[in-house]
């Protein structure tokens, strides 16, 4: 295999099909549109199954059937989509199959517009669906990386039956890269054995979601919860830059992540000693590595194309250990890297002149 | 010497469990209709029951059969996805009307548009039982249920609908019927009309309904016996029993018209 120039989107579809993806069922929504239509070709042409939804919210539960019957499905959607398959991605939750979920996220509230943004942080990591639980959320920040986290997700999916979304955002899904797609997964001949297969030679297999009486759903969530666990044991991914010496660190992931780095650099040129902490699973959030490095260093600049939404956990993680900032853009806007310098800057001077407030910079 | 003969007994493809249906309910008449029709076609190890919510939320506790429980109204969506997958599979779903023609009518009139070779097996009580009685899109013109005290008001909540007319006007339909479960001949031609349907299936002709007017006497307020009269005089002027869409090789074995 060597590297070509693919666009995220299809890179993101492409990934999926190698890594084994059996069944596709979506619904057009901009900037995803063309993983869609990627898989709309490539799927049926493989003679596996491709089906466009007549809604999100069809669309999910198509994926949900699939996932029962125990082949390798996958959805793909953007900000306003992913609202819509939440109740899906409950029942997923709550009945233990393994899905994929490719979110391309777009500026939000409502409609909001078809530009990059990463205003799902909080749907996605914590608010998934009523109910207790969290999926895997991987957050690429390269066409390469989102080819690499589509084929982990798979793998995630199966390891633990759980729903796994790879956050993408507009940036990722429309710009073009050279990258290398793995090589194609041969098809898994075998449905898993709490697969519904047809009750042949063996007791009835049933997926549900519904326990009624408290022990049995407590039972159910303590479960999830034991899961859920594991999964912050074994899963955390994240990426350091530039933190030999660093007293100043900033946190961010995808597409902010590749601005900040570059802002990195520029600030490491002018003598700032900053290096750059991205979490690469959202959640599971990277706890430890954030808790080791808040002692360490004595500021952490939080840089989201959101309003501060990953900030808060990164504010929980580091309580008092180190000074917490937060700088971002909404609707869609992408931070430059002067903008991120500017604010370190600020941050800087603000530890030399005690008279110097921060506030003003801090978008 | 005596010889017996079984001419009644459970049908394989029933588990055995006490259903927690209310007396006089027809569900477990339902149930029983499928069961044989599945147990009579030999495709027990080979189907699929996706469950919906409602009084009914529970099949999967009393069909012997491979099954799921879906979300409300999304039954069909997720009965399409299993199908697409395991087309050698036979996937039924069971959805009452506030499931089906109220939260999930957009799943069930796409998943009829494609033509998805799948069977629905709609039970159509005027209301919803699970919740308590509430008026459903099925509730009849005047009846009173408890979101609708005074009475259905069309004029505030329209009229009822009629979903076995409405799939039998798309193409992907191979089969589309009403019959009734208030007396012991209906019940007989409900069966005929479920083993069609689920011949449909078997034969690829694509999709397959069939709407069961049935008795719901707990949020009816009456008795077991009031409620099959209740079905004859006051649901089946307003729902035609009939054959309102028969792909051409179900005709020869179809019954047409009313009845």
């Amino acid at each position: 295999m060597s590297k070509q120039l693919l666009k995220g989107n299809v890179a993101l579809a492409e990934a999926a099909i190698r890594a084994g993806c059996e069944a596709y069922f979506g619904y057009p929504i901009t900037p995803q549109t063309e993983l869609l239509e990627h898989m709309a070709r490539r799927m049926i042409e493989l003679n596996r199954v491709f089906l466009q939804a007549e809604s999100e919210v069809a669309a999910i539960n198509m994926v949900y059937g699939a996932a029962v019957a125990g082949t390798k499905v996958m959805t793909s959607s953007s900000s306003p989509g992913i609202s819509l398959m939440q109740e899906g991605f409950s029942y997923i939750a709550g009945s233990n199959v393994p899905v994929v979920v490719i979110d391309v996220m777009r500026g939000g509230p409502g409609l909001g517009n078809i530009q990059p943004s990463q205003s799902d942080y909080n749907q996605i990591t914590k608010s998934a669906g009523h109910g207790d639980f969290h999926p895997i959320v991987l957050a690429p920040a390269t066409v390469q990386e989102a080819i690499d986290l589509t084929v982990l997700a798979f793998d995630l999916a199966e390891t633990y039956r759980t729903l796994v979304i790879v956050a993408a955002d507009g940036a990722i899904g429309q710009m073009m890269e050279p990258a290398e797609l793995p090589p194609m997964r041969p098809k898994r001949e075998k449905r898993p054995f709490w697969a519904l297969t047809g009750a042949a030679g063996r007791p009835k297999n049933v997926i549900t979601s519904l326990y009624l009486g408290a022990d049995n759903l407590e039972a159910l969530n303590n479960q999830i919860q034991d899961k859920l666990a594991l999964i912050q044991g074994h899963e955390v991914r994240y990426d350091c830059y530039r933190m030999e010496d660093a007293d100043s660190v900033l946190v961010a992931f995808g597409t902010a992540a590749r601005v900040a780095q570059t802002a990195v650099d520029h600030l490491r040129q002018e003598g700032f000693p900053v290096g750059l902490l991205r979490p690469i699973t959202l959640w599971p959030f990277p706890e430890r590595p954030l808790r080791e490095l808040a002692q360490q260093v004595d500021t952490l600049l939080v840089v989201e194309m959101n309003a501060g939404q990953m900030f808060h956990d990164v504010k929980e993680v580091v309580g008092d250990q180190a000074e917490v900032y937060f700088t971002g853009r909404t609707g869609g806007a992408i931070p430059t890297p002067d903008e991120i310098e500017r604010v370190v800057h600020g941050l800087y001077n603000y530890y030399l002149d005690p008279d110097y407030s921060p506030v003003g910079v801090l978008a | 010497m005596i010889s017996e003969k079984v001419v009644y007994e459970r049908p394989v493809a029933l588990s055995v469990n006490r259903t927690h249906y209310c007396p006089g309910c027809t569900h477990g008449t339902a149930h029983r209709l499928v069961a044989e029709t599945i147990d009579e076609l030999n495709i027990r190890e080979r189907t699929i029951l996706v469950a919906s919510v409602g009084c009914s939320v529970f099949a999967y506790d009393y069909f012997d059969v491979d099954a799921c429980e879906a979300p409300h109204g999304r039954a069909p969506a997720m009965a399409t996805g299993i199908k697409r997958v395991s087309p050698d599979n036979i996937v039924f779903t069971y959805q009452g009307d506030g499931d089906l023609a109220s939260i999930g009518i957009g799943e069930a009139i796409h998943a009829a548009s494609r033509g998805e070779n799948i069977t629905i097996i709609f039970i159509n009580n005027a209301v919803y039982g699970m919740t308590g009685g509430q008026m459903a899109p099925t509730s009849l013109i005047g009846q009173k249920t408890t979101s609708s005290p005074l009475g259905r008001d069309p004029k505030l909540s329209g009229t009822p609908l009629h979903i076995a007319e409405l799939m039998a006007g798309l193409p992907g339909v191979a089969y589309s019927v009403r019959r009734s479960l208030h007396d012991a001949r209906h019940v007989i031609q409900a069966k005929k009309a479920i083993r069609l349907a689920f011949e449909a299936q078997m034969q690829h002709l694509g999709f397959s309904l069939v709407e069961l007017l049935s008795t719901c006497p707990t949020n009816w307020g009456v008795a077991p016996g009031e409620a099959c009269d209740w079905v004859r005089e006051e649901m089946i002027p307003v729902y035609p029993l009939g054959d309102f869409k028969v792909a051409e090789p179900l005709r020869a074995r179809s019954q047409r018209g009313g009845q």
